[in-house]
């Protein structure tokens, strides 16, 4: 009932990123890089995306293009129906690297994006005790009650990139973007985060594009996966996850979702060695 | 070691003008502690002014470097052909251009201690992450935005870090040119000593420099851990 329900809704939700036939160099004419090769790319509504592929295929890159920090050399970007001239808003990121900011406690950390955001940064001295809560509410839900004075070096790996989870999505972004947020962590850790990072999608239902490695994390917490090719990056492959939520460890040595991993692996292969 | 000093001097028989005994020093430190204190305030008042003016332009200048690529590619260069001149060619320029007194001495201890607080804000500001000022532009965070939320704070360590050179480098600026272009101040004091050949006393101003800087330089290093305690993990280190 719930694969039904899921399955569905991945097929029928409007689109919400809309990437069509988007190229990307980097440098010069004649030096120049191919990052991304003429990618079309739709992300519906609420969805939740995986990126697998090779070292260097341009995952990274496709981040930069969707959020506007890099506009592609041709090709046209849409994000919420609009297309994207610039650094687009309401967007959370997080990356491999936690960036917290050092002379922060982590409460502060994650109060950072009400600082900057319009109209929340004009209401911020107002209303200071409304948004310290609604900080105070996340850090509990992932596990980080009694850490909210901490500063983020006093915290573990794992506790830093829950802080930094929650400075992604503590605004209520529409799009969330991840660059292997949990590549960093221990196995255990990462499996932890695997299920706070499911919880907070379930809870809140952005939209959700993941760029990693790890071809389990990306069945474990995707709709669908897909799959990059050697730089410069196309996409070679695609899937859907049909798989009932809330997904659990134990989802993860189901033959279904182990064969999926199987197939997935089969598709990334090296490049030719150049 | 004072008292090696002493006995290498009595045993030895060195004469006075050219190396005086500790206790001869700190006779002539007692005899003449009123013109050392005067000639001590005067050096201590210029230098904290050429001093405040280098944090100012330092950390100006080195905002405006860190910030901008153009500044940086445009400034650094001379900067660093600038910082290269020795500066005691500089002083009798200034002196030339301002007069004998307090004003090349500003100036000389200014240019002395601005570099290197120019040098690490710049630094300070510009190995920024990439992904911070990512997840910064991706809230709509404007340059400003990102300057005043992560790159001056970032910064703040490295310019107290550099604060505790330039406070030394300052005093060795306006020692330096009030020995050449000055009227007062202890490197006046110095020379005027040195030339009656009143050797313990030019010892004693020496113990007077060392004596202030010193001094601000633990002050620093208090503002310092008071201001960016977050900077030292929790250890305190000098």
């Amino acid at each position: 009932m719930i694969m039904n329900e899921l399955s569905s809704s991945a097929i029928e939700s409007p689109a919400f990123v809309e990437l069509r036939d988007v190229s990307l160099s980097y440098g010069e004419d004649a030096d120049s890089i191919l990052a991304l090769d003429n990618l079309s790319l739709t992300v519906g509504k609420g969805q939740f995306i995986a990126v697998v592929g090779p070292s260097g295929c341009g995952k990274s890159t496709l981040m930069k293009v969707v959020t506007g920090l890099v506009l592609p050399s041709r090709g046209t970007v849409k994000v919420g129906g609009e297309a994207v001239t610039g650094p687009i808003k309401n967007v959370g990121m997080a990356f491999q690297n936690a960036t917290l900011l050092p002379w922060r406690t982590i409460r502060d950390n994650v109060l950072l994006p009400f600082e900057i955001i319009r109209p929340h940064r004009h209401k911020l001295r107002a209303e200071r005790t409304y948004y310290v809560g609604l900080v105070q509410r996340l850090l509990i839900t992932v596990g980080l009650a009694g850490f909210s004075e901490k500063y983020s070096w006093q915290l573990s790996g794992g506790m830093q990139q829950r802080a930094n989870l929650c400075r992604a999505i503590v605004h209520q972004p529409s799009l969330l973007m991840l660059d292997e947020p949990f590549a960093s962590l221990d196995a255990f850790t990462r499996e932890e985060l695997w299920f706070v990072m499911q919880q907070l999608w379930m809870d809140r239902k952005f939209t959700a594009i993941l760029v990693t490695h790890d071809l389990r994390e990306a069945v474990l917490l995707a709709d669908r996966v897909i799959v990059f090719s050697q730089r410069p990056g196309r996409i070679v492959y695609e899937t859907d996850v049909v798989l009932p939520r809330p997904r659990t460890l134990e989802t993860t040595y189901l033959p279904l979702f182990t064969d999926l991993v199987h197939d997935l692996r089969e598709k990334i292969r090296p490049g030719p060695p150049s | 070691m004072l008292i090696v000093w002493e006995l290498v001097c009595r045993l030895f028989h060195i004469r006075e003008f050219i190396l005086p005994a500790p206790s001869v020093i700190a006779k002539s430190l007692v005899e003449f502690r009123r013109p050392i204190l005067e000639h001590s305030w005067w050096t201590l008042v210029t230098t904290l002014f050429g001093f405040a003016l280098a944090i100012v332009g330092g950390v100006l200048l080195g905002v405006a470097l860190g910030f901008s690529t153009l500044v940086y590619r445009g400034l650094y260069p001379l900067l660093v052909g600038f910082n290269a001149i020795p500066k005691v060619a500089l002083v009798p320029i200034l002196v030339l251009w301002f007069g004998i007194g307090a004003v090349p001495v500003v100036v000389t201890s200014f240019i002395i201690s601005f570099f290197p607080i120019v040098v690490n804000v710049a630094t300070g500001i510009a190995t920024m992450e990439p992904e911070l000022a990512d997840v910064l532009r991706s809230l709509g965070a404007s340059k400003l935005d990102v300057l005043r939320k992560a790159g001056l704070p970032r910064a703040m360590p490295y310019l107290f870090a550099s604060l505790k050179i330039a406070i030394t480098l300052a005093f060795v600026g306006s020692v330096l040119a009030e020995t050449i272009g000055g009227n007062a101040g202890l490197g006046f004091l110095m020379v005027t000593a040195a030339a009656r050949f009143d050797v313990a006393l030019v010892f004693a101003g020496l113990i007077a420099v060392a004596v202030m800087a010193v001094g601000l330089f633990v002050i620093c290093v208090l503002v310092e851990r008071r201001m960016v305690r977050w900077a030292f993990r929790g250890e305190l280190v000098m």
